[in-house]
């Protein structure tokens, strides 16, 4: 690529000139990043999903953000408030944000905690349909104490106050910008939305909605000596493997995000010797979820819906063969075939932050076919003419269902076969995501109504505090045609200990404590086997070797430092 | 003939009206939702209140009616205001159609789109046309000539190779290993000079080859059977047996004649020169009309998958009209009326 | 032409050749013979291949994944270590089911509507609107609605294969009609202005008897076309489908969803996405001469010696 080439010369020339180039603003040109799925908002109160949050990160920030290590650092905040500190009232019910002093926005206004409160009306605003609104669940007010103090306060005694303001899903948008587009008049603001007026390393110069998005540096950024790009580029469109192929083997763009696709595509790429693929994990477990209630279509308006117990399902109500599905399957191969070094074995449902991973469920790092089929025998499934085991006239016999995605429909072959071998048959059913991850009442497919003995997706948490996480195998939680198949709870688990242990998570603090009280929850999920954890998964990207400064981050945005991202010399 | 025609174009109107009700009859039947996309975090009880704030809460026929007046009353008064500079009643509190994934006005978007769907895929279309109606004439008159098995051979494999096969081939083949062209396409790229005008054809090589040569590979063995049958015709013996030149013909008695499905197929192809080709669009990047098409049906969004396809319709009713009129212009004894 | 001057004289075209003159008309036809001969071969192939090479298409060999071409897996194995040849002659089997049957119904569909639509004035307004509309239809939305609707109920009538099958030629059958509806149609308009048309009406001919007899053989040089480019259609369709999640399962192979599954390895096991491409290929160009020599031999002015 000659336009590449002329970039990479003009970047040299600009090196030579610089005499401190490392710490010369805008000194190393332009910055060319491709998401395959492209942003489509820059408002990320009203996105579409990570994909738009990441593009909003270049500009605007949150008070506090999580670094790689999932430790909490403070952005606009001064400092990060703690009980200790005084920042976080004795009784948990408020927590008070001191504000970094002499911060503008991009257009040269001082930045207020006045923005912070607006932000906050602006999100909890009935009609705006914000999809940051959960974090601001129990707050009763946010209120600007002067310039740069800001009180948040709650209904009740929050354990972990760190939802509002702290993570790239919910920053601070400037009050000036947005004053006129509250509740109903969000979607309207058209120009705001594309062009959010920010604090961070980077103002939008131009955004074509899914398609391209471009930046220029901000003049008025707080570290007079950064962002080392002027400008960044952030194409959208096509598939992963092609935006690998654009980083790794052609060298078009610097970096490609999201890349989930067989680790050997990968590798094979790599080779070229042009960029380098990275990976972080956070929280996200790729899992399946065992029904436990009974999907026959025969049921009628009481398919898979969970009647106190009355419901159960043929065979998977039974222990035995939940632990033997589980015994039965190679984590190892799951992760070398679909993840590489994007994967790791996880026998929790809970993998992350190490203080919350439990050890007490390593049983299922090695696959052990003889001991599930053992079991199974005890339980007295026995074996058919065709090898597959019955019981008063049950087959185990699975319809195993997911979203399209290449990894996935591999995953399932394999597991399959695994399952083959204890006597288990398994249809494979896929879904478009599209339709399994919505929520569309009349339709037969989604996730929540789970027409199938066993589906897998995999999911996570936001930040670190995993209570809002484990509250969604509550017995309320689970869907059903009360509440419009409303819920988290997918495998329609319901104990009457779990609700215990999961109310007192929310009345705990320190951190020690309420991680002891997660790993417990997330035990006995695991013993119970009502979901079965198969890989905890990173995210991953891939950078030219030139790109110096990433630090794949699976906590917050990976622009979360994009402000030390430079030209390596 | 033009009584027919001012008696199509009246007929269009409910053909248009019927066809939008169905089509959002479709779209609202679909298992696709807008929330589908938003990361799992986000809990059940917020996507019911993102899909409240985009209307989905109002019964069926109110949307589809205010889908109508936004799209049909709402959309010509703005286009009008912006041409004349004027302004017609209440134009700030008149509602256009928005799209739900980027909040942004649906037709603002697809004017985004078009410059690079009609660069793109319109100039594969001529070329298509330019290289497959010659092929075409001439493999017919050379009927099992070596010109002709060849060329059947390269169009039957052209159409039987999906567009994502030979768009990845060539990718690998000119971008990554002879590193000649580009892989992805810059849709912000101006052309001002000659220099830019360079850039822009090495961008646009790959896609128009692989879009052109399979448009190509159809259209050429439509002409050629065409062709054939017509060689065999009275006429032609009759004009040869006058003393005609074969050169004369062909090309004045048998291609005129041939080309009822010529055009047959071009007009159907041209409206899709609008709609974009998803594919070939996906796998270079150069996010025109089809990719905003898909990436709005994958997310659900119902509001720019319904003003699309009614444009697009409003096109293929065109354009087969159009066809109509050829037809009786190629052949004089076809009659309507 | 290159041997039409050994007899100047034309047979009527008011006459439709017997069916034994088509046979022999067609075994005349070099390239139909070749083409019948190689797709019969590869009907043939995938039917009793799949039986005599007796490996299981979905079995994963996991150690030997991403094999190149060797004498136990001789078109190689896939990335989960899945043997190639044993997939294309499983994926053959269904690819070149759909392929015909979704051909066949696209064809039956397309050429009724524009027969109709060209011959009876009456019914060309509404039909063509009618052709219009389906045109204008987005196909994916549609496609997700008719999953919904009806893989479930197929799915328990006809057990997961059948039913499948089915919904998958019942699908591309009824989105791909409308190019050969108004391609005949264009050519039923001008065949019926032809004189014999108009002298076998002066002679009182029931329509029915006209269309077999003199409109359609005729207009048969489109609808040849459209089969030949019906069948790579559906076979690629097919795979679009699979992908979208209506298809047949996943692990469950085609011609269509090994080449798409095979692209992004096409740098690291190009072997994978060459068979089925090669097959997929093979048959489209068989199909093509067969169709050649069945238009030549059925076009009543052509006669070869």
């Amino acid at each position: 690529m000659s336009r590449l080439r002329g970039l990479i010369l003009t970047t040299t020339i600009l090196v030579v000139f610089a005499t401190a180039a490392y710490a010369q603003r805008g000194a190393d040109g332009e910055l060319r990043m491709l998401y395959w799925q492209a942003p489509s908002v820059l408002n990320p109160f009203l996105s579409g999903g990570t994909k738009d949050i990441h593009a909003a990160a270049f500009v605007i920030e949150p008070l506090a953000r999580y670094d790689d290590n999932a430790n909490m650092v403070p952005a606009l905040a001064a400092e990060i408030p703690t009980v200790e500190n005084g920042g976080v009232a004795a009784d948990l019910k408020s927590v008070t944000w001191k504000l970094r002093k002499g911060v503008t926005w991009s257009d040269g206004t001082p930045f207020t905690a006045a923005d912070v409160a607006f932000t906050a009306a602006y999100c909890m605003h009935p009609d705006g349909g914000c999809n940051a609104a959960p974090r601001f669940e129990n707050v009763a007010a946010v209120e600007a104490v002067d310039d740069h103090t800001v009180r948040i306060s709650f209904k009740v005694a929050m354990p972990f106050p760190y939802g509002p303001f702290v993570g790239s899903t919910c920053p601070v948008i400037q009050k000036k910008q947005f004053e006129g587009c509250l509740g109903a008049k969000a979607p309207e603001c058209t120009a705001q939305n594309f062009g959010p007026i920010g604090t961070g390393a980077f103002k939008v110069k131009e955004f074509r909605p899914n398609d391209v998005v471009r930046y220029e540096m901000n003049e008025r950024y707080r570290n007079p000596d950064q962002p080392a790009f002027a400008s960044v580029l952030v194409k959208g469109g096509g598939d992963a493997v092609s935006a690998a192929r654009a980083v790794l083997e052609t060298g078009e763009f610097d970096y490609a995000w999201n890349l989930q696709v067989e680790p050997e595509i990968l590798a094979a790429m790599e080779k070229a010797g042009k960029g380098k693929v990275v990976s972080a994990f956070g929280t996200l477990v790729e899992r399946l979820i065992v029904q436990l209630t009974n999907p026959d279509p025969a049921l009628g308006d009481k398919r898979s819906t969970y009647q106190d117990g009355k419901n159960p399902h043929p065979f998977l109500s039974d222990p035995a063969v939940r632990r033997a599905l589980s015994l039965a399957i190679d984590r190892n191969i799951l992760v070398e075939a679909g993840y590489g070094q994007a994967g790791r074995v996880t026998c929790n449902i809970l993998p992350a932050p190490p203080a919350y991973a439990s050890t007490a469920n390593d049983w299922c790092k090695t696959q052990d076919v003889a001991a599930a089929n053992k079991l199974l025998d005890e339980a007295g499934w026995v074996r058919g003419s065709d090898g597959i085991r019955a019981r008063d006239g049950v087959r185990l016999s699975i319809l195993y269902q997911t979203s399209t995605n290449s990894v996935r429909q591999g995953t399932q072959a394999l597991i399959k076969q695994m399952w083959r071998q204890i006597g288990v048959e398994t249809e494979l059913k896929n879904i478009s995501a599209s339709v399994f991850f919505g929520s569309d009442p009349a339709s037969p497919d989604t996730y929540q109504k789970f027409y199938a003995d066993i589906q897998m997706y995999a999911n996570q948490f936001n930040g670190t505090d995993p209570q809002a996480y484990m509250q969604g195998w509550l017995c309320k939680e689970i869907p059903g045609p009360d509440n419009q198949w409303i819920g988290n709870n997918m495998p329609r688990y319901c104990d009457a200990e779990y609700e215990k242990l999961a109310a007192e998570l929310a009345k705990t603090a320190g951190i020690e404590k309420r991680a002891a009280i997660a790993k417990r929850l997330n035990d006995m999920l695991m013993d119970y086997g009502a979901l079965i954890p198969l890989v905890h998964r990173g995210e991953v990207g891939a950078h030219a070797l030139s790109l110096g400064g990433v630090r794949i981050n699976a906590w917050d945005a990976l622009q979360w430092n994009i402000n030390e991202w430079h030209r390596r010399k | 003939m033009s009584r027919y025609v001012a008696r199509r174009l009246l007929f269009a109107v409910p053909t248009l009206l019927v066809i939008s009700f169905i089509v959002f009859a479709l779209l609202d039947l679909a298992p696709s939702d807008p929330t589908a996309q938003l990361p799992l975090t986000i809990p059940p009880e917020t996507r019911q209140a993102i899909r409240e704030s985009l209307g989905l809460g109002q019964p069926f026929h109110i949307r589809y009616l205010k889908w109508l007046d936004q799209f049909l009353v709402n959309e010509p008064l703005n286009l009008l205001e912006r041409m004349w500079g004027i302004e017609i009643g209440d134009s700030a509190g008149r509602l256009r159609v928005r799209s739900w994934a980027t909040r942004a006005p649906v037709v603002d978007l697809i004017a985004s789109r078009l410059p690079q769907t009609l660069t793109v895929v319109g100039i594969s279309y001529i070329v298509a046309i330019l290289i497959a109606v010659p092929v075409g004439v001439y493999s017919a008159c050379r009927q099992y000539s070596i010109f002709d098995q060849a060329g059947t051979f390269v169009t039957m494999v052209g159409f039987s190779v999906p567009t994502f096969f030979t768009g990845t081939v060539l990718i690998v083949v000119f971008s990554v290993w002879l590193d000649w062209f580009p892989s992805i396409y810059d849709t912000t790229h101006r052309v001002t000079d000659l220099e830019s005008l360079l850039v822009q054809v090495r961008q646009m090589v790959m896609p128009v080859m692989v879009l052109g040569l399979f448009n190509a590979a159809q259209l050429s063995r439509f002409t050629r059977s065409s062709v054939l049958e017509n060689l065999n015709q009275d006429y032609v013996r009759t004009a040869r047996a006058k003393g005609v030149a074969e050169r004369g013909v062909i090309l004045v008695h048998v291609l005129r004649n041939s080309l009822i499905p010529v055009v047959t197929v071009i007009a159907l192809g041209l409206p899709t020169t609008f709609a974009g080709a998803i594919i070939t669009e996906q796998i270079f990047r150069i996010n025109g009309v089809g990719q905003l098409l898909i990436g709005a049906i994958e997310g659900g969004d119902i509001p720019t998958v319904q003003t699309v396809t009614f444009i697009f319709a409003v096109l293929i009713v065109a354009f087969n009209l159009v066809a109509d009129v050829l037809y009786g212009v190629l052949d004089p004894r076809i009659r309507y009326d | 032409m290159i041997d039409g001057s050994t007899d100047p004289a034309p047979q009527g075209p008011q006459h439709r050749p017997p069916a034994r003159g088509v046979w022999q008309q067609f075994r005349r036809h070099k390239g139909a013979v070749a083409g019948a001969a190689v797709f019969a071969l590869m009907a043939l192939g995938v039917l009793l291949g799949a039986a005599v090479y007796g490996v299981d298409p979905q079995y994963l060999d996991y150690l030997s994944r991403n094999q190149g071409i060797s004498l136990a897996h001789p078109m190689g194995t896939d990335n989960l270590g899945r043997d190639t040849l044993a997939r294309v002659l499983a994926g053959g089997q269904i690819s070149l089911a759909v392929g015909v049957a979704a051909m066949v119904l696209s064809l039956t569909l397309g050429t009724f509507v524009g027969v109709m639509a060209g011959f009876f004035r009456r019914l060309d307004g509404p039909l063509m609107r009618f052709t219009d509309l389906f045109l204008a239809l987005p196909v994916l939305p549609l496609l997700l609605v008719g999953i919904m609707l009806f893989r479930d109920p197929l799915r328990a009538a006809l057990g997961p294969e059948a039913g499948i099958f089915i919904l998958i030629v019942a699908v591309i059958g009824l989105t791909s009609w409308m190019q050969t509806a108004r391609l005949v149609r264009g050519e039923v308009l001008a065949v019926k202005e032809r004189e014999f048309v108009i002298a076998a009406r002066g002679v009182g001919a029931a329509p029915r008897y006209i269309i077999l007899r003199h409109v359609l053989p005729n207009a048969l040089s489109p609808i040849t076309v459209a089969a030949t480019l019906g069948i790579a259609n559906a076979i690629i369709t097919e795979s679009a489908l699979s992908f979208l999640g209506l298809g047949f399962p996943s692990d469950f192979p085609t011609w269509g969803r090994l080449l798409f599954d095979g692209v992004p390895f096409l740098e690291i096991a190009p072997a994978r996405v060459l068979w089925p491409g090669l097959a997929i290929s093979l048959t489209v160009l068989s199909v093509n001469y067969m169709g050649d020599g069945l238009r030549d031999a059925l076009d009543p002015r052509v006669r070869r010696h």
